[in-house]
């Protein structure tokens, strides 16, 4: 299977992950190549096989809603890059105009 | 002895420490100059605790001294850096979380001090534990120690290089893939890795949460059974992590396996296979049958679709995954960002190594509108056929041997531009891990100078099982005729 400019760029994008014009243009083939090992999955009839999307037989897991103690704010702030009254600053998430 | 107490099993050293041959600090000390002497060649830890591994020891000593005892109490183990430790640096072995302090112990980690173990530090690993070679650390390599040219696998190829080096007793790891069973195997030591939900994995860094699980990896196989005895077990912070009762497994570890039936499957012995590891690990499989085990032909006939089903599955979950890493809570920063999706794509180009943004790469399409069904879903569905498979199998056997990779240790760089054929390594150990199932790496003889593994595959939840076929196996076969490593040439 070929992979085209584009859907790298597009994938790179939802990804959030900037990439170097050397960088898509190696994936583009990489993933060509691993996508093409994939087609293997085709040759099989799955119609009418569930599928598994975790292998333990457990269902939703639910607990009293009861107050526990978690981490002081301080140690969860710790690694924040920028913190500000107690809370993680980033950059603006919204255009002002 | 004082000059080689880095070399024991954690059972050795147990019952040197309960007879008080030596301390607890001296052991600990005796590893830490093993490290220092060794670890420059082999680089398996990212980091090492000196400090607070003294401190460990020297409480584990106070605690024997007022009469307490505990499997692991004094014995030094090592971590691999995908499990958060509290107030000890935690990267996953990559660039983007370099700096990261965990305010948490892992509940793993947490176990582990409440057996009373010395923690040593942080092994390398591939980056969030995605390689099969241990060459994609965003740090530094690993070297094979029994051929400093060779690769020791991945990605707990840190955890396997430092046991096999010595330096430390038993290490942890964790397994996708294989990721515990295939280093094991080129380093030459045990690795098991528990049924799917046997070990908590809360504070384990997240891989692909459908297939991760904790793993160890040490000396002999008696070592394997009393660490999973102090991990195992229910934990109300993850709530994947069974509630079945955790049975005695280092009581039940010399239980007789006269008529236990073996299962061989030729798919796993097939094209690709490298004759003398095929050889070694039949010679092996005819030591259990040696033993009063019977031996019936099964098939697995999905073995062959275990790579793509992998290979779409685990970078998919893998994608989802990795969304944190994003320069907002820990990690990398870039203080001059104007605009949040620019810093976020920015510290992500910047902080994840190659191996990371192809997998990445290749989940988000996997997962992308138009492609998911054509991949992600059908991937799941042939997952119920590869499960399927061991299903039928498990209704006619007790265990399944198998070869662990299909060759032995390969030179460093000789797969590191081929990512088709590095994925291939993992060929013979991803199967169990699609379907959940407990496994073992032992080791069963050389090729070419280099270690072989023989691999254990039991029911979910059959650990015990398990731990006795390797037993009686690594009794049967005793010691190995081993070359000398390089690390001790």
């Amino acid at each position: 299977m070929s992979i085209d400019r584009s859907q790298v760029d597009h994938a790179a994008e939802l990804a959030r992950l900037e990439l170097s014009d050397d960088e898509r243009e190696r994936l583009r083939g990489e993933l060509g190549q691993i996508l093409q090992a994939f087609e293997a999955l085709n040759t099989l009839d799955t119609e009418h096989i569930p599928p598994t999307a975790q292998v333990i037989p457990l269902g939703n897991v639910e607990r009293d809603d009861t107050v526990a103690d978690s981490l002081p704010l301080d140690a969860v702030l710790e690694n924040a890059p920028r913190v500000e009254d107690g809370q993680i600053r980033v950059p603006p998430v919204l255009d002002e105009s | 002895m004082a000059d080689a107490l880095y070399r024991l099993t954690l059972h050795a050293a147990a019952q040197g420490l309960r007879n008080g041959q030596f301390s607890s600090v001296e052991l600990t000390q005796s590893l830490l100059d093993r490290i220092e002497s060794v670890d420059g060649r082999v680089g398996a830890y990212l980091t090492v605790t000196a400090d607070l591994a003294l401190e460990q020891a020297a409480d584990a000593d106070a605690r024997r001294a007022s009469g307490q005892d505990g499997p692991l109490l004094g014995l030094p183990i090592a971590l691999k850096d995908v499990l958060s430790t509290a107030g000890v640096q935690t990267t996953c072995a990559s660039r983007i979380l370099e700096g990261f302090i965990p305010p948490y112990d892992a509940t793993a980690v947490t176990r582990l001090k409440n057996a009373g173990a010395v923690t040593l530090g942080k092994t390398n690993m591939d980056e969030f534990a995605m390689g099969s070679s241990n060459e994609h650390s965003g740090y530094k390599p690993v070297r094979n120690p029994w051929n400093l040219d060779k690769v020791p696998g991945g990605s707990s190829g840190g955890s396997a290089a430092a046991v096999a080096a010595d330096e430390c007793l038993a290490a942890l790891g964790s397994d996708t893939g294989g990721s515990v069973r295939q280093p094991a195997a080129l380093c030459g030591c045990v690795g098991l890795k528990p049924t799917y939900g046997r070990i908590s994995r809360f504070g384990l860094i997240a891989f692909a949460s459908s297939l991760d699980q904790i793993g160890v990896l040490t000396k002999d196989v008696t070592d394997a059974a009393l660490l999973l005895g102090a991990l195992a077990g229910h934990d109300p912070r993850d709530s994947t992590s069974a509630e079945e009762p955790v049975p005695d497994y280092a009581g039940e570890l010399n239980g007789d396996i006269g008529g236990l039936r073996i299962g061989v499957a030729p798919e796993y012995f097939g094209e690709g296979l490298d004759p003398q590891v095929g050889a070694s690990v039949r010679a092996a499989i005819n030591d259990l049958l040696g033993l009063g085990a019977t031996e019936r032909e099964i098939s697995l006939p999905h073995t062959e679709y275990a790579l793509p089903t992998y290979y779409v599955i685990a970078p998919s979950e893998a994608s989802a995954n990795l969304a944190r890493y994003n320069g907002v809570k820990y990690g990398l920063s870039d203080p001059q960002a104007t605009d949040v999706d620019e810093m976020m794509a920015r510290i992500r180009g910047r902080g994840f190594g190659s191996e990371v943004k192809r997998r990445i790469m290749i989940g988000t399409f996997a997962l992308s509108s138009g492609y998911y069904d054509a991949y992600y879903v059908r991937a799941q569905k042939v997952r119920t056929l590869i499960k399927s498979d061991f299903e039928t199998a498990f209704q006619d056997v007790d265990v399944i041997a198998a070869p662990v990779v299909p060759s032995p240790a390969f030179d460093l760089g000789a797969k590191l531009d081929d990512p088709v054929a590095m994925y291939q390594s993992d060929i013979m150990t991803l199967p169990a891990s699609l379907a959940g199932l407990p496994c073992m790496s032992i080791p069963c003889g050389f090729v070419d100078g280099l270690p072989v593994g023989l691999q254990l595959i039991a029911p979910p939840f059959a650990e015990s099982r398990l731990l006795q076929a390797a037993r009686a196996y690594e009794r049967a076969r005793g010691d190995l005729d081993a070359p000398l490593k390089a690390i001790d040439a």
